[in-house]
């Protein structure tokens, strides 16, 4: 009989164990946006979290941004061609841009560089018991290591998405008029006459929301990292594993929603 | 004044307090020994109100803390102090940052205030001139001592100790003790200290406190500690690897 039950109380124990944890990570944000409202509100903690989330992606964002524009318009161009459709290789390239690809890499690009650190920083001071210590100075750590990271996340994916599309775009035209030799005109005029504000706000609800995924999830992984060295690389990798699975995810049910 | 009462606490099925009962006089300082692992630190965590215990009391002033919430819990945190075992120092701040951090982020003390009392505590433990280093700049004796100063800042009533000795050399662990010692004269703070310096902390400590199997099963002057017949205590204080505590 206990070979029957075996497979179901596996599941049961996986499915426990997942919905406790997303209870546990959104009772986290709950009380971190709860906690927003209150003093102190530690505005240079914020403005040094939007340096150390933002500006230094900023590099990684224009070259992962330039050579992704690059390489759309090179295969873009060569399906239009085939439909004598080259003339809408700039809205073509934008719209992938600004509705898709501009969210969905900048924020993959932010996991991967500052998601990471987050975890890995925050999992450190909680085993050199650096937490506890803000704890025992009756300071809450979620005002000092919390709070200033997902706003900061979310004010600096929607400016790093900006700078993704715009850098792609021109590394679209490069390729495109530099290139294939569709007219400067041509690239920009389709741009105005197809992109509408309703796909730029659309990116802009997508980086918004992936900002609060990553420091979410990166910053709950490393307050309840595990022991030692290996809990926190492990918490590392979970987090950037579980970012970036999730903003695949969440980045499809927006669009769904979003287009209808 | 600090009281323990009936305190129980366990993690997952492991039941590490089981029915601790302490009391430490205003102004005392009290020692708390015991074998490792055996939940000493975590009934440092327990008093100030760091983890929840699962029943008993713990009063301070006649306030239970396990019982407070919000501001009274904030309230009463602020007037005590910890010092971790590795010190638990901000590593991304200087020494100096790091002993001016409460006084910045708890008082809306003036700039230069700040630093004219930072310096001050520095130099108390000695280490004028160290304060442009970082954590992982300085010795582990060093660090200790930036903790005590970073507690010792906001003028604690009460302060408890994680083992502030352990891993430093003997010269360095007996300066170390004798600054607690002195800073306690000086600021009149009722301490409880967590350490496995036996002897050399029976002269320096008012009382002693033995934890085995999840109780205090002795509480005394330092001499009655040390002469007790009681076949535990006497295995322990002496490090006997013959007797009724089996080393695991």
């Amino acid at each position: 009989m206990n070979w029957i039950l075996t497979p179901f109380k596996i599941i049961g124990n996986y499915a426990h164990t997942f919905i406790r944890e997303l209870g546990r990570m959104v009772c986290f944000l709950a009380t971190a946006f709860f906690l927003v409202a209150f003093p102190p509100y530690l505005l240079r903690r914020i403005v040094r979290q939007i340096n150390f989330i933002g500006v230094k992606t900023t590099l990684v964002i224009v070259l992962t941004g330039s050579f992704t524009g690059m390489v759309l318009a090179l295969q873009t161009y060569y399906a239009l061609v085939k439909f004598g459709a080259e003339t809408s290789l700039g809205p073509v390239v934008a719209l992938s841009l600004i509705r898709e690809l501009g969210p969905v890499i900048s924020a993959l690009m932010v996991t991967g560089r500052a998601g990471s650190a987050l975890t890995a920083e925050i999992g450190i001071m909680r085993i050199s018991e650096q937490i506890d210590a803000l704890d025992a100075m009756a300071l809450n750590p979620y005002k000092y290591l919390i709070i200033p990271n997902l706003l900061a996340g979310i004010i600096s994916l929607p400016l790093l998405n900006a700078i993704f599309v715009v850098v792609g775009v021109w590394g679209g035209y490069a390729v495109g008029v530099g290139l294939t030799g569709v007219s400067s005109g041509t690239y920009f005029g389709g741009i105005r006459d197809f992109i509408s504000a309703k796909d730029i706000l659309e990116g802009l609800y997508k980086s918004l929301s992936f900002g609060m995924l990553i420091t979410w999830i990166s910053c709950y992984k490393g307050y309840f990292t595990g022991y030692g060295a290996e809990g926190v690389s492990k918490a590392t990798t979970q987090a950037v594993v579980l970012s970036s699975v999730t903003i695949l995810i969440w980045d499809y049910f927006m669009t769904s929603i979003l287009l209808t | 004044m600090i009281e323990v009462v009936d305190l129980y606490k366990s993690f997952k099925n492991h039941e590490v307090l089981r029915g601790v009962n302490l009391k430490v006089e205003e102004g005392q300082t009290l020692a708390l020994i015991g074998g490792s692992g055996k939940g000493k630190s975590v009934l440092l965590k327990l008093i100030i109100g760091l983890t929840k215990p699962d029943r008993g009391k713990i009063l301070i002033n006649n306030q239970d803390i396990s019982k407070l919430r919000g501001k009274l819990l904030k309230q009463l945190k602020e007037r005590c102090g910890f010092v971790f075992q590795g010190g638990a120092l901000f590593d991304s701040l200087t020494v100096f940052d790091n002993v001016a951090f409460p006084l910045r982020e708890k008082t809306r003390m003036k700039e230069s205030q700040t630093r004219d009392t930072v310096l001050a505590e520095l130099a108390r433990v000695g280490l004028s001139g160290a304060e442009n280093k970082y954590p992982a700049e300085i010795s582990g004796g060093m660090k200790k001592r930036v903790a005590l100063a970073r507690c010792l800042v906001m003028k604690p009533e009460i302060v408890l100790f994680d083992e502030p000795t352990t891993g430093l050399d003997p010269l360095i662990g007996k300066a170390i003790h004798k600054l607690i010692r002195d800073c306690q004269k000086s600021l009149h703070f009722t301490a409880i200290m967590v350490t496995h310096e036996i002897p050399a902390i029976f002269s320096l400590v008012d009382r002693v406190a033995m934890l085995y199997n999840g109780r205090i099963i002795a509480s005394g002057t330092p001499a009655e500690i040390e002469t007790s017949q009681d076949p535990v205590i006497h295995q322990f204080v002496h490090g006997e690897l013959e007797g009724p505590i089996s080393i695991q």
